[in-house]
């Protein structure tokens, strides 16, 4: 039996998705919202950002149940006690196992089966520089050089057949979904869909299956074999670095912005509600916290984090746990620098919702303030807060990268995207280039930050009516002036 | 707008208060000078006698935040939080923690000049590009152009601004060999280091900048003084440029002036990825030394900077509107 490790991080992550499971069972419940979410997915953009930001959601919940495997016990000991391995794994890294354990020696081109760099070996008597064959990277081919090209070739084929039927049978399963809730047989579910009927693009969503199923169904048949994208400096696989990466970018980007919310709520609410000296109070401080350059402040935060880590290694058990604690306060250090601007539009519109009527009437029955803040007020800010917390998910994720880069980012054993792009940074002045490393980094951050900005566009459009009136559109029709 | 003026400056040495007992907390409370001994002197040789001279150097050898030996008033001038905040007020910041590192003061001098020579040119052309690209849009707004206009800008914002750098390092200085990968040299021939930053930092945030102020437009053109200037019978362009252009530019100020600080702070990442030696540069340098006496003055200035650059802006809006009356 392994032995379960739970990271700070890991039970935010978990906490995080009952947090959202709570919600969506909410807006099942009430109609208002419910009708705000139809017009969100009515979005074919937003829609099919949808449909990759769970699927990067499904990547890092994996990814956030850690264990450390059972050694086999050391020959001659006679402990009974059981004995741990001091590497913590995540399921995703027992799913992945392939990759993992196929370490190379150093740099290897994606889905090459000879290393990057030549050595000199001794061939019938005389030295050669030649590149070596890898050690897993096409180590099944007896004649790589007349096998390689098939074998890729079926491969990839095999992987695109495979793709596209497990997008089609989740197609026809999120289809059958909706059949079922419309109370109708699925074939005429699946016209109705096809034609874009209804006020949800089904067809949307499962043409971005189909495009992820195409994507992904050959890498994962490749990767059992070859180094899709290659290998890094210690030649460690890219693909695999890459998608435990989104982990920490998701972590990141939920925890830091849920981390502002609640000063920024509380402080927010009450100065709009109780005006006067308390609002001063609030002003003053968010003046100054606003004040200091962000980055420099969060510098500063992060360095102090690291002093107390340092001056303190026996509290972590292994490894990961420091690296994890360190992400854990990072996020902690980026909400409490962060929540200047929510506050600062909460205040705002809690000093225009306590001139309202309703507002008035509570306070006429003798409603406490406590409970007409709860009851009252908050109820009516939420959809900023909602609008405002995802917006923010897709800068934090880029605004990551620049703080590995300046130093004060995520643990260097950690992956992520900041830490791959710093590496390529290196690498992209070496004579080859060493390029792999770096596309993938941009290829993932890419997808993710563009799906997370494409949603957040579709929330607000749907939340904030007056957004909407900036959409671009396609139709040629003149603007009513 | 004189009396404007002073109360908002009086308010910002408040707000400087507050910054320098928050910055005085964290790098003082959380990590007390004898530790930052420790860190700098680093190695085997920490003892109590050697950390004990590194603070005497550097004034650390006193109590924090009161003095029970000194009788009067000196209980609180003769601690480390007043002196450091005097001389910070002054604009005297002392030496850096590192043993060779020197006056912090002449460092930021010398280092801010070449922070301006970047950024002030960037400020201006971002302002002129991000403006003429909104404006483009807002002027042909409900057609391909604008749509696709809009789907470049948030492509463009989702990229990193260190993908520009290092794909823009790549191929114009290592491909095309247009220009120097990096460095720094004073007089006229900075240009040819100075260009390909400029430029792609004019890329990086074009996007995001172009599409906030594309909003900006729309929502003054959905305005009724609009209505009225084209039911007169001006053409398109008139109303934009001498209408909705000039009434956009107060949220325009806001959201530009923001970057301000920065003119003279410079940019972290792309100082420090072209090797300019500029305030953004050193800052990256000391946060990877652990130099917290320098990290603790750039805070410090980046506020100073800040509260400045808002009485700034205040300023200009009397400009860019005549009916705003700071009072």
């Amino acid at each position: 039996m392994p032995k379960f490790v739970l990271l700070w991080t890991d039970a935010a992550m978990w906490l995080m998705a009952a947090a959202l499971a709570g919600y969506v069972l909410l807006v099942l419940r009430r109609p208002g919202l419910r009708a705000n979410w139809i017009k969100v997915f009515g979005d074919a953009a937003a829609l099919s950002s949808s449909v990759v930001l769970a699927l990067c959601l499904g990547i890092t919940l994996l990814d956030s149940l850690h264990y450390r495997p059972l050694l086999p016990p050391a020959a001659g000991s006679e402990s009974s006690a059981p004995a741990y391995d001091t590497r913590t794994r995540s399921l995703l890294d027992a799913l992945l196992v392939r990759l993992v354990d196929s370490r190379e020696a150093t740099y290897s081109r994606p889905l090459s089966y000879v290393g990057f760099t030549k050595e000199s070996v001794e061939i019938d008597g005389q030295v050669q520089r030649v590149a070596p064959r890898l050690k897993f990277g096409g180590a099944h081919l007896q004649d790589p050089a007349t096998q390689w090209p098939g074998d890729l070739a079926w491969r990839s084929l095999l992987g695109l057949a495979l793709g596209a039927l497990v997008a089609a049978l989740l197609s026809v399963a999120l289809l059958a979904l909706v059949a079922r809730r419309d109370h109708r047989p699925l074939p005429q579910a699946m016209a109705a869909a096809w034609r874009g009927e209804g006020r949800i693009p089904w067809r949307v969503a499962c043409i971005t299956l189909g495009v992820i199923g195409l994507l992904a169904g050959p890498v994962a048949l490749l990767a059992g074999h070859y180094h899709v994208f290659g290998t890094d400096l210690t030649g460690n696989d890219v693909l695999y670095q890459a998608l435990k990466s989104i982990r920490t970018a998701f972590v990141i980007g939920t925890l830091a912005t849920v981390a502002t919310l609640p000063l920024a709520v509380g402080l927010g609410i009450l100065a709009g509600y109780f005006r006067g000296p308390v609002d001063e109070v609030v002003q003053y401080l968010y003046t100054v916290l606003s004040s200091v350059p962000n980055v420099l402040l969060i510098a500063a935060c992060v360095l102090m984090v690291q002093v107390f880590i340092d001056q303190h290694p026996e509290a972590f058990e292994t490894g990961a746990e420091r690296a994890d604690l360190k992400l854990f306060l990072l996020c902690a250090v980026l909400g409490l620098t962060g929540w200047a601007g929510l506050c600062r539009l909460l205040r705002a519109e809690t000093l225009k919702l306590r001139e309202l009527e309703f507002v008035q009437a509570a306070q006429a029955f003798g409603v406490p303030s406590t409970r007409i803040m709860r009851r009252h007020i908050f109820p009516n800010l939420a959809h900023l807060m909602l609008i405002v917390t995802v917006l923010e998910f897709s800068s934090l994720i880029l605004y990551e990268a620049v703080l590995s880069y300046v130093g004060v980012g995520v643990d260097p054993s950690m992956n992520s995207f900041g830490g791959m792009i710093n590496l390529a940074r290196s690498e992209m002045s070496r004579d080859p280039v060493v390029w792999w490393s770096f596309a993938a980094a941009f290829g993932f951050m890419v997808v993710l930050v563009l799906a997370a900005n494409l949603f957040a566009d579709g929330v607000r459009d749907a939340f904030d009516p007056r957004s909407r009136a900036f959409r671009p559109q396609l139709g040629l029709k003149r603007a009513s002036p | 707008m004189g009396g404007y003026i002073v109360r908002r400056i009086g308010y910002g040495a408040l707000v400087l208060l507050g910054v320098n007992l928050a910055t005085f907390f964290l790098f003082f409370t959380v990590n007390t000078p004898d530790d930052m001994a420790r860190l700098n002197i680093g190695g085997k040789r920490v003892n109590q006698e050697v950390i004990d001279k590194w603070k005497a150097e550097r004034g650390y050898d006193k109590p924090l935040y009161f003095n029970e030996a000194k009788a009067g008033s000196e209980k609180f001038t003769d601690t480390i939080f007043w002196e450091r905040s005097v001389s910070l007020f002054a604009l005297d910041f002392g030496r850096a923690d590192a043993e060779s590192a020197g006056d912090i003061g002449h460092e930021v001098a010398t280092r801010m000049w070449v922070s301006i020579q970047l950024a002030l040119p960037l400020f201006v052309l971002q302002l002129i590009a991000s403006t003429a690209f909104a404006l483009l849009l807002a002027l042909f707004r409900h057609t391909r152009l604008d749509f696709w206009g809009v789907v470049a800008c948030v492509l463009m914002l989702s990229i990193s601004s260190l993908f520009y750098i290092i794909v823009g390092q790549y191929f114009f200085s290592r491909v095309l060999k247009l220009s120097p990968i990096s460095g720094y040299v004073a007089g006229w021939d900075v240009l040819k280091f100075l260009v390909l930053p400029i430029a792609l930092s004019l890329v990086a945030r074009l996007g995001a900048e172009a599409r906030l102020y594309r909003a900006m437009f729309l929502e003054e053109l959905g305005k009724d003084y609009v209505r009225t200037a084209r039911a007169k019978g001006l053409s398109e362009m008139v109303v934009l440029y001498r209408h909705v252009l000039r009434n956009a530019m107060i949220p325009i100020i806001t959201s530009a002036g923001s970057y301000l600080p920065y003119v003279f702070l410079g940019s972290l990442v792309f100082e420090s990825f072209f090797g300019l030696p500029g305030l953004g540069a050193y800052v990256i340098e000391a946060i990877t030394k652990q130099d917290f006496a320098v990290v603790r003055t750039m805070v410090f200035l980046g506020s100073l900077l800040y509260i400045l650059s808002y009485i700034l802006i205040d300023v200009a809006y009397t400009w860019a509107d005549p009916r705003v009356r700071l009072a």
